[in-house]
């Protein structure tokens, strides 16, 4: 078998295991929270509801000792049935794929716009270190980063939307405007810029800092000495020798946080009432509905290992040292 | 602390300036009470006054309650919280990440699986969950955060334990008959403190901003008036109140910017001599 | 060889290093020629400034330091004086430069292959498969196999001297002029280095190339120099033919770095058969698993593979190999550190490899370590005091009375008593290393394992603190199990010797004999390797010698 395939089912064996794992955790957050378990699951709505209750526990087996529910429990998971919610009266599983589309377009391309800033700016704060430049995009980075990511998200809306109405600022298109082709894709892209942008923002902070100091601590090592002392360009030198070496790290550690950036999107979908998964926690918490919290919490973990997944995948194709696919 | 540490650290001017603003943020915290002697959830005057009113200095909100009050008051909220889940998240992490950088092997393995589990799982969407599932008070809060965050300090102490295990001064003190609890306390932890600190004060940040976002959504404690939670109480009054969102937001914005600036201004100031390397 | 203008001339160099620094210069009015087809060796130890003229001459140095005056005159023209486009034609092309680590000097992302072609490309005009030919060209004549197949690796595949070779491929791409070498050889084995420098010398002699090769070690100055030039604090304190220099070397300093160098054959005492034995290693074995997942299989490091020998009492005995021998072992199985697979290791009739760790404690007093690196042995934030305390007071020693006994030995080892109020960081790579022969002199061990305790350190220190090692072994009838991978360094100091390859001792006897008549191929290509061999060290002269102890302690 090539290697890379040996490497990717290694990875994908790994990572069932750390979706089980949490599979198991989540059931033990059910039996932790204080009351009747099948009241929990049941949620706020369902509580009130003694036959659908009572069902519940049937099927969860809730009146069994704990490692035959954590069996059933782990039977479900399997089959990807992750309960129902008896406030929206349907399969969570069915909700979240329903939602996920909106979430994933927001994460990914705020995920790229931030990465494809953050090494711009760092890049350029590294070669200018200790000019003014430098020091301003540091300062800037260092604001974005300390604000919550909530607050620019209203203050963006309170600038583009209420002040300059240059940009919508809510959903994720205009309502009853019955617009087709290209101008109804240009509409959804005019309702995704101010969240892409703000979920961007934070971000793009982390990666310039990253950059930069990954930049400067690359140029003083020896090779760059001796591409010197060859006597190359010094645009060669920058380009090749230094960036190729310094992206390295930044790309594993953004591959790696690339999943968290769906944390992020439960505020940024609350802020600019996008139908996603992030806004249906939101609901799901108002409404104490804790199956779709649960289900959300296990769909946006396997989210992550996916990713995960990815970024390993890269990582290993990109630096030669990693004895994967040569 | 002594003389020597101050200086270093007071080379850093974004240093200084945060800890100057932190102190002040202490101060305002402290002084709450004298400054605002009513409760922040007591209607003090008219609502929708814009700031600069009388008697509502930044404005008031949907209720009629004083935002600077709020903000005062808001101060002791975030401060209490992000220490107090800090120092939980601390104690968790360095005692796993010590645990299992000195004694290696299985321990170390079992240690990093577990620790890799919790960073792959999306950490606020835990603290949400976990905050939802517990029902939101200030004890919920502060765990969930803690549990939240502890994974990065875990790998740091255990880095720093690993590294500090073989470096040579530590076998000497091994040869030289040192019991293993002595090593640990006399030898490893004074040399792996300064990163933990800084590693922390940095932590303490990311925690108010966690509760500020959590309060946000509604999950914060009812009967504290946090910053976020007023952020979200004006989210859909934005149109007609700018104030109402905004001064609590920059109140967090500094507060964090302080305490990142202090946590650098820390790890320079910090750095140990690192010996110069090679002949005499 | 004086054909009118010289290769290289430089004139009353003088380089200024950033405010705060030790001193102003790196270097101060240096002034030296080189020709066409010479080697100059440029000795000097570390802060001498040897790597700094190197640099200027290039025009590699850092930013923060700066050339105050002086000239540097390539065929004629002054360097300095070039717009730095032109410097950068010159680098690469007329003058080329190699590093010391090859460990780092590579770009690890890139081809070793690709990187000779960019100097082909951005200096010429030829085209790819013309660069092509010439890289595999290129790695052939520096005795790289199978080039075609090498060029296409990346760093990491190779061992440290065929990067260094590659890097010496590198730089002799456009045959310059001038080839400056910067400690070449310092990081790699005794075995490569030897062939490194053939390899040098070589491509020297038939190129007839200028070479200005910069090193701390006589011995390779011995073996390849034509000139030699000897620096110390930034001057120039003497330079001529290398013969003169050294076989009647004028100046002070320039004897004493030669004085210290450790001489091959040295007179030992003979009557170690009648002495009791202290401590006998029995077939230790120890194999270290390296790199093993859940999914992959790990490499085999074989560290010790049936290690037998005796320590008599008195007696040195002197471990040596080169990197991967597995020499530390031991040392540090017999300390406790390491716990081998098989073996015993008698200690006054009791094997200590049966013992649990409690029941080793109480031995632990009677076994001390001396370490390699002086900077990360001494514990720093413990003041000294504390440091050399602390094994007789985790055996119970009352405080005061430790704390006496460690003013009594530093001043043992040649340091003040009010040391014990002092942070590690106040002194110099060769006094911590006293402060570590005083900490493991505390306990009052019957035997001490030094392993590669001089090999961070210049050598005129090293020579000091080999001195000390004697004089306290003889003073306190010491046992003592030196480890180290210098040859010379074992024959100065260590009554037997035990030659180390691959975790397997080759070959062990008194050092006299295996010095003047090795048995084993593999001891006989170590003292081959060894540099300058041939090369009769001057007799120090009296006055030389008082000044070397006289020296303030380094």
């Amino acid at each position: 078998m090539p290697r890379i395939a040996v490497f990717i089912v290694q990875r994908l064996v790994k990572a069932v295991f750390v979706v089980l794992a949490i599979a198991v955790f989540n059931f033990f957050l059910v039996h932790a929270a204080p009351g009747d378990p099948a009241q929990v699951m049941a949620g706020e709505a369902g509580a009130a509801d003694a036959q659908f209750v009572e069902q519940l526990r049937q099927q969860f087996g809730l009146d069994q000792p704990l490692t035959t529910q954590l069996a059933t429990y782990m039977g479900k998971v399997v089959q990807a049935d992750l309960g129902y919610s008896y406030r929206q009266q349907r399969p969570v599983l069915g909700l979240l794929l329903e939602r996920l589309p909106v979430t994933l377009s927001l994460t990914l391309t705020a995920f790229l716009l931030a990465l494809a800033g953050g090494v711009l700016l760092g890049t350029l704060a590294a070669m200018r270190s200790g000019t003014w430049s430098d020091t301003a995009i540091t300062v800037v980075g260092l604001t974005a980063y300390a604000t919550p990511i909530f607050w620019i998200g209203l203050m963006l809306i309170l600038l583009f939307s209420v002040n300059l109405g240059w940009l919508p600022a809510f959903g994720t298109e205009t309502i009853g405007a019955g617009l087709t082709g290209i101008d109804a894709v240009l509409d959804r892209m005019k309702h995704l810029v101010l969240p892409v942008t703000t979920l961007a923002l934070f971000y793009m902070a982390v990666y310039t800092r990253l950059t930069r100091a990954s930049i400067l601590e690359v140029r003083d090592m020896d090779f760059v000495k001796t591409a010197r002392a060859k006597g190359l360009p010094e645009w060669r030198i920058v380009s090749v020798h230094i960036l190729r070496n310094a992206i390295l790290p930044v790309i594993t550690v953004a591959g790696f946080q690339a999943g968290h950036l769906i944390g992020g999107s439960i505020l940024i979908e609350t802020v600019f009432a996008l139908p996603g998964i992030g806004r249906l926690a939101f609901e799901a918490v108002l409404q104490r509905d804790y199956q779709v919290l649960l289900g959300i919490f296990l769909l946006t973990s396997v989210v992550v290992v996916l990713f995960n997944l990815l970024t390993d995948l890269i990582y290993s194709l990109v630096d030669p040292r990693i004895e994967v696919a040569r | 602390m002594n003389a020597a540490f101050w200086r270093a650290y007071a080379r850093n001017k974004g240093a200084v300036i945060g800890l100057a603003f932190l102190a002040l943020v202490i101060l305002l915290a402290v002084l709450a009470d004298v400054l605002f002697p009513d409760s922040p959830w007591d209607m003090t005057t008219a609502p929708f006054q814009p700031p600069l009113s009388e008697g509502a200095p930044l404005g008031s909100d949907t209720l009629g309650r004083d935002i600077a009050a709020g903000i005062a008051h808001g101060a002791r909220v975030s401060l209490l919280i992000g220490l107090t889940s800090t120092a939980v998240a601390v104690l968790i992490g360095v005692l796993l990440g010590a645990v299992a950088g000195f004694h290696g092997g299985w321990v170390d393995d079992a240690v990093m699986r577990f620790t890799e589990l919790f960073q792959t799982i999306p950490n606020f969407v835990l603290a949400v969950v976990l905050v939802a599932i517990f029902t939101p008070s200030l004890a919920s809060i502060v765990l969930a955060i803690a549990i939240v965050s502890w994974p990065p300090l875990a790998r740091l102490a255990r880095g720093e334990f690993l590294s500090l295990r073989n470096r040579e001064f530590v076998q000497a003190a091994v040869t030289t008959g040192q019991s293993n609890l002595t090593i640990i306390v006399r030898q490893i932890l004074p040399n792996s403190l300064s990163p933990i600190i800084v590693s922390a004060s940095l932590m303490v940040a990311t925690a108010i901003l966690l509760e500020s976002s959590l309060s946000f959504l509604g999950l914060g404690d009812p009967n504290l008036m946090s910053w976020g939670y007023m952020v979200g109480a004006a989210r859909t009054v934005i149109r007609q109140a700018w104030w109402m969102s905004f001064f609590p937001g920059v109140a967090i914005l500094l507060t964090v910017l302080a305490l990142n600036l202090v946590g650098e201004g820390l790890n320079d100031a910090l750095n140990p001599k690192l010996a110069r390397k090679g002949r005499a | 060889m004086m054909t009118g203008v010289p290769l290289l001339d430089v004139r009353d160099l003088t380089i200024a290093l950033p405010a705060g620094a030790e001193r102003p210069y790196a270097v101060e009015n240096l002034s030296f020629t080189l020709e066409r087809g010479e080697i100059l060796c440029v000795v000097g130890e570390s802060g001498s400034g040897k790597s700094m003229t190197a640099h200027a001459v290039m025009g590699l140095l850092p930013k923060a330091v700066r050339v105050a005056s002086g000239a540097i005159r390539l065929k004629g023209a002054d360097v300095l004086s070039l717009p730095e486009p032109e410097q950068r034609e010159l680098r690469g092309s007329r003058v080329a430069m190699i590093f010391q680590e090859p460990m780092t000097a590579l770009n690890p992302l890139m081809r070793v292959g690709d990187q000779i072609d960019e100097v082909l490309r951005y200096h010429t005009t030829l085209d790819r498969a013309a660069r092509r030919a010439r890289v595999v060209e290129l790695l052939a004549s520096v005795g790289l196999p199978e080039p075609d197949l090498l060029r296409r690796s990346y760093p990491f595949r190779l061992s440290g001297g065929q990067r260094q070779r590659v890097m010496i491929a590198m730089a002799l791409a456009l045959e310059p002029d001038v080839l400056i070498a910067d400690e070449p050889t310092t990081a790699l084995d005794v075995t490569t280095q030897k062939q490194i420098l053939d390899l040098i010398r070589e491509i020297q002699a038939t190129r007839e190339m200028a070479v200005m090769f910069i090193t701390h070690d006589f011995g390779v100055v011995a073996e390849i120099a034509h000139r030699v030039a000897v620096m110390q604090h930034g001057r120039l304190v003497e330079i001529g033919p290398a013969l003169d220099v050294l076989t009647r070397p004028q100046h002070p300093y320039t004897r004493q770095l030669i004085a210290a160098v450790p001489h091959l054959i040295e007179h030992r005492d003979d009557d170690l058969a009648e002495r009791k034995p202290v401590l006998t290693a029995l077939g230790v074995n120890k194999t270290f698993h390296v790199g093993g997942g859940l999914f992959r299989r790990g490499r085999h490091v074989v560290a010790g593979d049936d290690i037998s020998l005796t320590i008599h009492q008195g007696e040195t005995v002197g471990l040596v190999g080169e990197s991967g021998s597995g020499k530390s072992t031991l040392g540090r199985s017999i300390v406790g550190l390491i716990r081998p697979d098989a073996g015993r290791i008698l200690f006054e009739g009791v094997d200590l490899l049966s013992l649990s760790r409690s029941r080793f404690r109480p031995y632990r007093r009677h076994l001390q370590m001396v370490f390699q690196d002086p900077y990360a042995s001494l514990n720093p934030r413990h003041k000294v005091g504390d440091i050399i305390t602390q094994g007789p007071v985790a055996f119970g020693a009352d405080r005061h009375a430790a704390m006496q006994k460690a003013r009594d030995l530093l001043k043992l080892v040649g340091l003040d008593a009010s040391a014990v109020d002092r942070f590690p960081h106040e002194f110099s790579g060769g006094q911590r290393q006293r402060i570590s022969i005083a900490r493991a002199l505390a306990l009052e061990p019957k035997l001490l394992i030094a392993d590669e305790p001089v090999s961070a350190l210049d050598v005129s220190v090293q020579a000091q603190v080999l001195d000390l090692l004697e004089d306290l072994r003889h003073r306190l009838s010491l046992s003592m199990l030196f480890i180290t991978h210098d040859l010379r360094v074992a024959a100065q100091i260590c009554d037997t010797i035990a030659v180390m390859q691959k975790g397997r001792i080759v070959e062990i006897g008194p050092a006299r004999q295996v010095f003047g008549d090795p048995r084993h191929a593999y001891t006989r290509s170590l003292l081959d390797a060894i540099p300058g061999k041939a090369w009769t060290q001057p007799h120090t002269a009296p006055e030389d010698q008082r000044q070397r102890d006289g020296m303030t302690h380094g």
